[in-house]
């Protein structure tokens, strides 16, 4: 090891250690401008990411900032910070390292921009803020390395996006500036390095050895799956099993409503009061600390949790990963594994638990993709301009700039290689006077040009509202909640479209606990604990991943076989007799079964598009369906089908798959639709449009103040239709919840081969969806229908309307 | 028509869908709270620069409503523009748009909170407008009785099997009737909102706009 100093060698000898071969790899290679080491949990894959910087600021560096360092999550900030502290005193350096996330006090962060440390640990968010001061090129100035932790999780998000733009920036005030990423395992390792390098410059990838494969398996329980919903309740007293057996469960779910749910009736049958914690996303941080901190002392048993635990935190001694729900996507599954067990070259041990009966199937592909290590993702396409705008704002707070030369520089970051001119003027406009087709803010243009060309913020003032607004997380449509009582302690957050739906005296679980709604409070949902065993309201809806493209192809291709000897029973006699008294989806081709039931005329389309293609699928089918007179009344939608309900039966389905038509209905009468009016709100909002935070002084009291973002959707809709927000929320519209792209993928993969079946009653494959929750019901004139005959009601039972006058 | 028909102290009127109140008698249509010039008034105060669309919108769908029923008086109940400053740089093509649409009849505007003292533009600015038996202000006085009045910009909540409507609402009881605002950039205040709970009697009805009018007590 030449390349060690005496010191941090001399600690690893001490311990009877050698580093990692990818860990001096990493060293050797400290001099190129970007490397990306992809290594599993546990590999001292941080370590690695430091090494070079300890090695260069040796025992007694000079003053002045020399590595930054970024991850997704604040937490994985300060714990860094915790487990780099101790082996750099241990190892005679005297180097100052601190972290800066939203947590960190003001007088700190002040401090830190007069007298920044060796190495600075931060977020994306708080990296872009301090780009946004005027002194940046000082507070930077001398900055060597960046290590960007976790880059698989960031470059999923826009967070990344703007992470990676954050960095051209950097390079732009640090030539020399040398990037490293550290990930996870991924699909695909040279988009990643091409993501993280500064285009067109090349980047390393050092691979770490993957380690054993993880021991993983279906979790065997006494009870059969239930048919349809999502809960895994009936997998209970199986999984209280495991958690007696190991020493440090981590139980994920899929959403945090599933993750309460499930918590609570483990809860419910944890006879023996074995300490089980629960942890998500939604929770009051002081609950999730407490949570945390518990775990790393090792004082639970088992974690219910959701995505907020896969990211590389280290949590001490976890020896069993179950997955409830089938995993959506075999990569997120993967990194999920390397939860458990972290101690190198030990495989980690998982068990999934499908929900019910299909996703028994979906865990079984699931299984074989990991053991045939083929991980799955969707190319994220270009960065996305709401991003870009925000970036623009950012840079002019920072001071004056050159379009043609921050043009290039924003091309120098990965996602936005191939930006066209055209698009990067339109931000700009955007930013400067709205870029509306009506010239109407000439006077209070955000953006003004200086005689020499130079763009900067007209009103200084306006600085200080952008950067109050930076970020790219959306948590706006969120509600705290709180128990009642003065100073009553907060719980977490609801969605607002769940806490709209409350009625006083509604119950549901929040953290484990049933609460009883109180009221709404100045926009905080204010609950009461309540004794009851059973809340009546489900629980608020979490985000719905849908199952990969690559995962539902393996699904296919698992039906295609005679036999399923790998599937339990009750699955393959399942799919048998779906085979003899239907056909089972084939790839290539699309299964349409139409069949009446229930006296209605039902139509279910296999499209196995995910989740939120399916969702689509249904919006467009139904109204294609209205126009033809079909009369359909609902539809629901899953992962692998979309069944609707109507009047009607169908006699021709291909009319209805038409791409020219579908592609209409998107842009012409899905830009009325909900999904459409939360897309345009989420990019406005990152645009800087719509801003979430404003100066407490300039806030005015009263709520009518505010009005609804659709309003604005509507309105540029109606008079300025080829607006840059519009196009951006099209974009967005192709994937994400709307998902179009994963339609235009099925249209192709079935091109013109379409089975319509005409069967006598339900199939065995379609049962299941009737049970579905989620139908949605088809709007329209039954929506005005429905208000009449409840307006009718309320009248007659409140006595009103036998009141004269009325 | 679409609209839901009701009296108050012995008048019948209508709440139109469009959120205008139609008095048929007087062929009197009276709108609350357009504020025009919204998005100018964001822009100078805050730099934000929403779609400059509004003011234009809004007179859209007042012209709508002018020509469908042909007022002899219009009635802009307060709040008719953000602020005095928005009222003075409507651009010159809206302002000639209202004087089209104010030729033939008599428009009297009310002051509001927004834009107390003159507009610069035609017809009658008053602090309150009586019509007996009613009285036109901008917000309502407690205690009153024939009284037309804005300024909420009232919305009421409908649910049903599973599905929540919200929509900008009249309130209306034996004294009074608040109406919802008519401009496009406006929000909702609740109707379960103390300021409006304490206002209205207890078996005010709230009457909800859209393509249909749809009355429901006031929900609170």
């Amino acid at each position: 090891m030449p390349l060690l100093p005496p010191g941090i060698e001399g600690w690893f000898t001490a311990r009877g250690w050698a580093p990692h071969p990818h860990q001096t790899d990493m060293l050797a290679r400290a001099a190129e401008p970007a490397t990306l080491l992809i290594a599993p949990t546990g590999g001292g894959k941080t370590m690695a990411g430091f090494l070079p910087t300890l090695a260069e600021l040796g025992a007694d560096p000079a003053p002045g900032l020399h590595t930054l360092y970024v991850s997704p999550l604040k937490a994985l900030a300060a714990d860094i910070k915790r487990n780099l502290r101790v082996p750099v005193e241990e190892m005679g350096l005297n180097i100052r390292i601190e972290d800066r996330t939203g947590d960190t006090s003001q007088t700190q962060k002040k401090r830190q921009r007069a007298d920044p440390p060796h190495i600075l640990l931060t977020t994306p968010e708080s990296l872009a803020l301090l780009l946004s001061y005027e002194d940046a090129p000082r507070i930077f100035a001398g900055l060597q390395r960046i290590v960007v932790d976790e880059i698989h999780a960031l470059a999923e998000s826009k967070r990344g996006d703007q992470l990676l733009l954050a960095l051209a920036r950097l390079q732009g005030l640090c030539p020399g500036l040398r990037r490293v990423g550290l990930s996870a395992t991924v699909e695909d390792p040279a988009a990643m390095a091409r993501l993280l390098a500064r285009h067109p410059d090349p980047c390393t990838i050092v691979q770490a050895d993957p380690g054993p494969d993880p021991d993983i398996a279906m979790l065997q329980t006494a009870e059969l799956p239930p048919w349809a919903g999502g809960g895994g309740a009936y997998a209970i007293p199986a999984v209280l099993d495991e958690i007696k057996r190991h020493r440090t469960t981590l139980i994920f779910h899929n959403t945090r409503a599933q993750a309460e749910i499930f918590f609570h009736n483990l809860w419910l049958a944890n006879d023996e009061g074995l300490a089980i914690g629960i942890h998500h996303g939604s929770l009051d941080r002081a609950q999730r600390e407490r949570v945390e901190a518990a775990m790393t002392a090792g004082q639970l048993r088992a974690i219910v949790c959701t995505g907020t635990l896969d990211l590389g935190i280290d949590w001490g001694d976890v020896d069993l990963v179950i997955q409830v729900g089938a995993p959506k996507n075999v990569k997120r599954l993967v990194q999920r594994l390397g939860r458990a067990n972290h101690r190198y070259n030990a495989p980690s041990k998982a068990l999934l638990v499908p929900a019910n009966r299909f996703e028994v199937v979906e865990c079984v592909a699931a299984l074989e993709a990991v053991r045939d290590h083929a991980l799955d993702g969707d190319p994220r396409g270009p960065g996305p301009l709401d991003v870009l705008c925000q970036h623009l704002l950012i840079v002019a707070c920072s001071g004056p700039f050159d379009a043609d030369q921050l043009y290039a520089e924003v091309r120098s970051a990965g996602p936005y290689a191939a930006l066209p001119r055209a698009d990067f003027d339109d931000c700009l406009e955007f930013c400067a006077t709205g870029g509306y087709a009506l010239k109407a803010y000439d006077k209070w243009r955000r953006l003004m040009q200086r005689p020499d060309g130079r763009w900067h913020l007209r009103d200084p003032r306006s600085a200080q509202r952008i950067r109050m607004n930076i970020g790219t997380i959306q948590d706006s449509d969120l509600l705290k909640v709180r128990m009642s009582g003065r100073g009553g302690k907060p719980l977490g957050e609801v969605e607002e479209a769940f806490a709209a739906s409350l009625s006083e005296g509604d119950t549901f679980l929040i953290g484990g606990q049933i609460v009883r709604y109180e009221g709404l409070r100045e926009m905080t949902v204010v609950v009461r604990r309540d004794a009851a065993r059973k809340p009546k309201v489900a629980t608020f809806s979490g985000t719905k991943f849908a199952t990969s493209t690559q995962l539902s192809a393996r699904i296919l291709t698992l039906f295609a076989a005679d036999d399923w000897p790998q599937l339990p029973r009750h699955t393959a006699d399942w799919l048998a007799l779906q085979r003899a008294v239907s056909r089972l989806p084939q790839q290539g081709r699309l299964l349409i079964e139409s069949f009446p039931h229930d006296g209605r005329a039902h139509l279910c389309v296999y499209g196995f598009a995910g989740r939120n293609a399916q969702q689509t699928l249904g919006l467009l089918l139904t109204k294609r369906m209205e126009e033809m007179g079909l009369a359909p009344m609902g539809f629901v939608a899953t992962d692998y089908a979309t069944l609707i309900w109507g009047l009607d039966p169908l006699d021709d389905p291909a009319p209805l798959f038409d791409r020219a038509a579908l592609r209409n209905g998107l842009d012409h009468w899905l830009a009325g639709n909900a999904v459409m009016k939360r897309t345009f709100r989420a990019s406005a909002t990152i645009a800087g449009l719509i801003e979430r935070n404003i100066p407490a002084a300039q806030r005015k009291t009263g709520r009518q103040a505010t009005f609804s973002s659709d309003i604005l959707y509507d309105t540029l809709l109606r008079y300025d239709p080829s607006h840059l927000l519009l196009r951006i929320t099209r974009a967005e519209a192709l994937r994400g919840l709307v998902d179009f792209g994963r339609i235009e993928e099925m249209l192709d993969r079935v091109g013109s081969r379409i089975d319509h079946l005409n069967l006598q009653r339900v199939t065995p494959l379609a049962a299941p969806l009737l049970l579905e929750v989620g139908k949605v019901p088809v709007s329209g004139a039954a929506e005005e229908r429905l208000m009449a005959e409840e307006a009718e009601r309320l009248m007659q039972s409140s006595g009103l309307a036998t009141l004269p006058g009325n | 028509m679409n609209g839901y028909d009701f009296t108050l102290a012995g008048v019948s009127l209508v709440a139109l869908g469009s959120g205008a109140l139609w008095w048929p008698d007087q062929r009197l249509l009276c709108v609350s709270d357009l504020h025009l010039g919204k998005s100018e008034r964001l822009a100078r105060r805050s730099g934000a620069a929403l779609p400059p669309y509004d003011t234009r919108d809004t007179l859209n769908r007042l012209a709508a409503d002018l020509t469908r029923l042909q007022p002899q008086i219009v009635v802009c109940l307060g709040d008719s523009f953000d602020d005095l400053d928005a009222a003075s740089a409507l651009p010159e093509e809206e302002r000639r748009w209202i004087a089209r649409l104010q030729a033939g009849r008599r428009w009297v505007w009310i002051e509001g909170n927004h834009d107390p003292g003159p507009i610069g533009l035609g017809g009658t600015l008053l602090a309150e407008l009586p019509v007996a038996p009613l009285t036109f202000r901008h917000i309502a006085r407690p205690g009153a009785s024939g009284e037309i009045s804005g300024h909420y910009h009232p919305k009421a909540t409908l649910r049903t099997r599973g599905r929540t409507m919200t929509r900008p609402a009249f309130l209306a009881d034996r004294n009074r009737v608040i109406l919802p605002a008519y401009g496009t950039y406006t929000g909702g205040l609740r109707s379960q909102n103390p300021a409006l709970a304490e206002l209205m009697r207890p078996e005010a009805l709230a009457l909800l706009t859209g393509a249909t009018v749809h009355a429901i007590p006031m929900p609170r």
